[in-house]
C-alpha cells in the first residue's frame, strides 16, 4: 500500500491548522495594536 | 477612568498572584517573551518535522506511515496538556478571580481544540493505512473525541453570555469537570483492549522506541509546545488590548454623556 498520500495529508493538515491559527493571531494582534494606538498611544506600548 | 481598572484585583490576599493582572505589565512582559517563544517553536518544529520526514528511518512494520507520528504524537500530548493548562487557568479564575486567568482560559480553548482536531485528523490518516479504517470506536479515540467536544463546549460557553464574567465562571466549571477525562485518555490503552497501541514513552520507564525516531519526535514535541505557548500568548495580548479598547471607549462614552 502506498502511504505517501496519508503522509502528505497529515503534513498538509498540520500546515493548514498551524498556519491558519498563526495568521489569525497575527492579524488580530496587529488590528488590536493599531486600534489601541489610535485611541490611547500610551496604552499600546 | 483608567483602563487598568477593568483588571483591578479584588481587595485582600493573593497580591503576588495579581502582580501580572496589570495590563501594561502583562503586555510588556509578554511582548519580550513572545518573539522567543515563536522563534523556538518555529525552529524546533522545523527541525523535528524535517528530520522525521527525510532522515529518520522507516518503521519495520509500518513503513513510511510512521512519519505521521511526528505530528500526531505531539498534537496528542498538546491536546491533553493544553486542557490541563485550561483547567489550571479555570481554577485560578474560580478561586483567586485572577482577571488574566479568564483570558488565558478563553484563549487556550480554541488553540487546544485545534491541537485535538490535528490529533484526530492525523490519527485518522494514520489509522486508514494501518488498521484499514478511518475511525474505530476504541477507548483511546473515543476519549480524545470527548476531549474535543469538551474544548468546543468550553469555547461556546465562555462566549454565550452577555456578561463575560458569567461566561468565564460557567466555562471554568465545565473545564474543571472535564479534567476527569484526562486520566481516562492516558490509561485507556491499559484499562481496555484497544486497537490503539500502548504508550511507548513514559515518565518512569525507558522509551521502547529506536533513538533515531525518538530525537526528532522530542524536537517536534518541544517545538509544538513552544508554538502552542506563542499562539496563546499572542491571543492573550490581543484580548488584553481589545479589553482595554472597550474600557476606554465606554469610559469616553460615559464622559461625553455626563
Amino acid at each position: 500500500m502506498n502511504h505517501l498520500p496519508y503522509i502528505v495529508g497529515s503534513y498538509a493538515l498540520f500546515l493548514a491548522i498551524a498556519g491558519g491559527f498563526t495568521a489569525a493571531a497575527w492579524v488580530r494582534l496587529g488590528r488590536a495594536r493599531r486600534r489601541l494606538a489610535a485611541i490611547d498611544p500610551r496604552g499600546s506600548r | 477612568m483608567d483602563a487598568s481598572t477593568a483588571f483591578a484585583p479584588p481587595a485582600g490576599g493573593g497580591r503576588n498572584l495579581h502582580r501580572f493582572a496589570n495590563p501594561g505589565r502583562f503586555l510588556r512582559a509578554s511582548g519580550r517573551v513572545l518573539p522567543w517563544l515563536a522563534a523556538a517553536g518555529l525552529l524546533l518544529t522545523g527541525i523535528g518535522l524535517l528530520w522525521g520526514l527525510f532522515f529518520a528511518p522507516a518503521d519495520w512494520q509500518q513503513g513510511d506511515a510512521v512519519r505521521i507520528m511526528y505530528i500526531h504524537v505531539p498534537a496528542a500530548w498538546l491536546a491533553s496538556g493544553g486542557y490541563f493548562a485550561l483547567a489550571l487557568a479555570s481554577l485560578a479564575s474560580l478561586v483567586w478571580r485572577h482577571p488574566l486567568a479568564d483570558l488565558a482560559a478563553a484563549e487556550i480553548g480554541p488553540v487546544g481544540a485545534a491541537a485535538t482536531a490535528l490529533c484526530l485528523g492525523t490519527g485518522s490518516l494514520w489509522g486508514k493505512p494501518m488498521w484499514g479504517a478511518w475511525w474505530v470506536w476504541d477507548a483511546r479515540l473515543t476519549s480524545v473525541l470527548v476531549l474535543f467536544f469538551l474544548y468546543l463546549g468550553h469555547i461556546a460557553l465562555v462566549r454565550a453570555f452577555d456578561d463575560p464574567q458569567r461566561g468565564a465562571r460557567a466555562g471554568s466549571i465545565l473545564a474543571l469537570v472535564g479534567v476527569v477525562n484526562l486520566p481516562i485518555i492516558k490509561f485507556s490503552v491499559d484499562w481496555w483492549n484497544t486497537l490503539h497501541q500502548p504508550a511507548t514513552i513514559t515518565l518512569t520507564g525507558a522509551p521502547t522506541m529506536y533513538v533515531g525516531m525518538l530525537w526528532p519526535l522530542l524536537f517536534s514535541a518541544l517545538g509544538f509546545s513552544f508554538g502552542f505557548a506563542a499562539l496563546v500568548v499572542a491571543r492573550m495580548r490581543a484580548a488584553v488590548m481589545e479589553r482595554r479598547i472597550r474600557a476606554l471607549l465606554s469610559a469616553r462614552a460615559r464622559a461625553e454623556a455626563a
